[in-house]
């Protein structure tokens, strides 16, 4: 049971992953974005962080994906019916991407991995919370600043100035 | 499927899919897609490591980092997509060559 769900999980993942970046409709591939984002989210269930899983969909799905799609609704005439994006030198991308994948697996499976997994499933929003709050207190604040620099940045790069 | 490298395989597959994104889009949104893809398999790796490698919950709080980073870089990058769509009435990165008009 738990294999079947974790192999449909993969394969929704994948699956959309691969209509995200070969959809002929610009909003089609935001839609088959949220079943990946979704689908990565459950993988995370699987590795035990439910609270990173929480984190991933309420800021990638909540967030990011519906500025995405502000985005594509925003960069196109809501008369133009035909939202298509076209893909150039598809062979050179599937060669580059092959390429780096096949390394990537051969390297993952010839390096002798420091398995140390003695963990029992756990809460971990507590942990996280410390955490923050404790040895990773300066990312943190640098983190907020970034996210003040960024708001201040995109409010002031889409004002319109005339 | 218990394993470190089911979810490094995985996740390798998902980078090259973005990166394969980011090679033949045209639209700067779809380039962004990509990268969101890349950023998520960068994520799955950093909570592998996380359950597997012995990191424990540090490894959570660097994807917690890279997902924030990752929303900031996506609100500055639309940002910079639609002002080239005002400017040059197209949202194609290959005709936006020039950093002033």
């Amino acid at each position: 049971m738990e294999d079947l769900a974790f192999g449909l999980i993969v394969a929704i993942t994948l699956g959309s992953a691969f209509m995200v970046v070969q959809g002929k409709q610009l909003l089609y591939s935001a839609i088959a974005l949220l079943f990946t984002l979704f689908g990565v989210a459950g993988l995370y269930i699987f590795m035990w962080a439910d609270f990173m899983a929480g984190v991933q969909i309420v800021i990638y799905i909540g967030g990011i994906l519906v500025l995405l799609i502000f985005g594509i609704m925003l960069t196109n005439k809501i008369t133009s019916v035909n939202i298509s994006h076209t893909s150039l030198q598809r062979g050179a991308g599937v060669l580059v991407a092959l390429s780096v994948l096949s390394f990537l697996v051969v390297m993952i499976g010839r390096t002798p991995w420091l398995e140390k997994t003695a963990l029992e499933p756990a809460q971990t929003a507590d942990g996280i919370g410390m955490l923050l709050m404790m040895e990773y207190l300066l990312p943190f604040e640098v983190a907020s600043l970034l996210l003040l620099g960024a708001l201040i940045g995109a409010a002031m790069l889409s004002r319109n100035v005339d | 499927m218990d394993s470190l490298q089911t979810y490094l395989f995985i996740s390798a597959i998902l980078f090259s899919l973005g990166l394969y994104g980011v090679i033949t889009r045209r639209n700067g949104i779809a380039v962004l897609m990509g990268i969101e893809l890349i950023l998520n398999s960068a994520n799955i790796n950093f909570i592998a490591f996380a359950r597997f490698g012995g990191m424990n919950l540090s490894g959570q709080v660097f994807a917690l980092f890279v997902i924030i980073m990752a929303a900031a870089e996506a609100a500055v990058a639309l940002a910079i997509i639609i002002n080239i769509f005002n400017n040059l009435q197209t949202v194609n990165i290959d005709e936006a060559q020039q950093l002033k008009l």
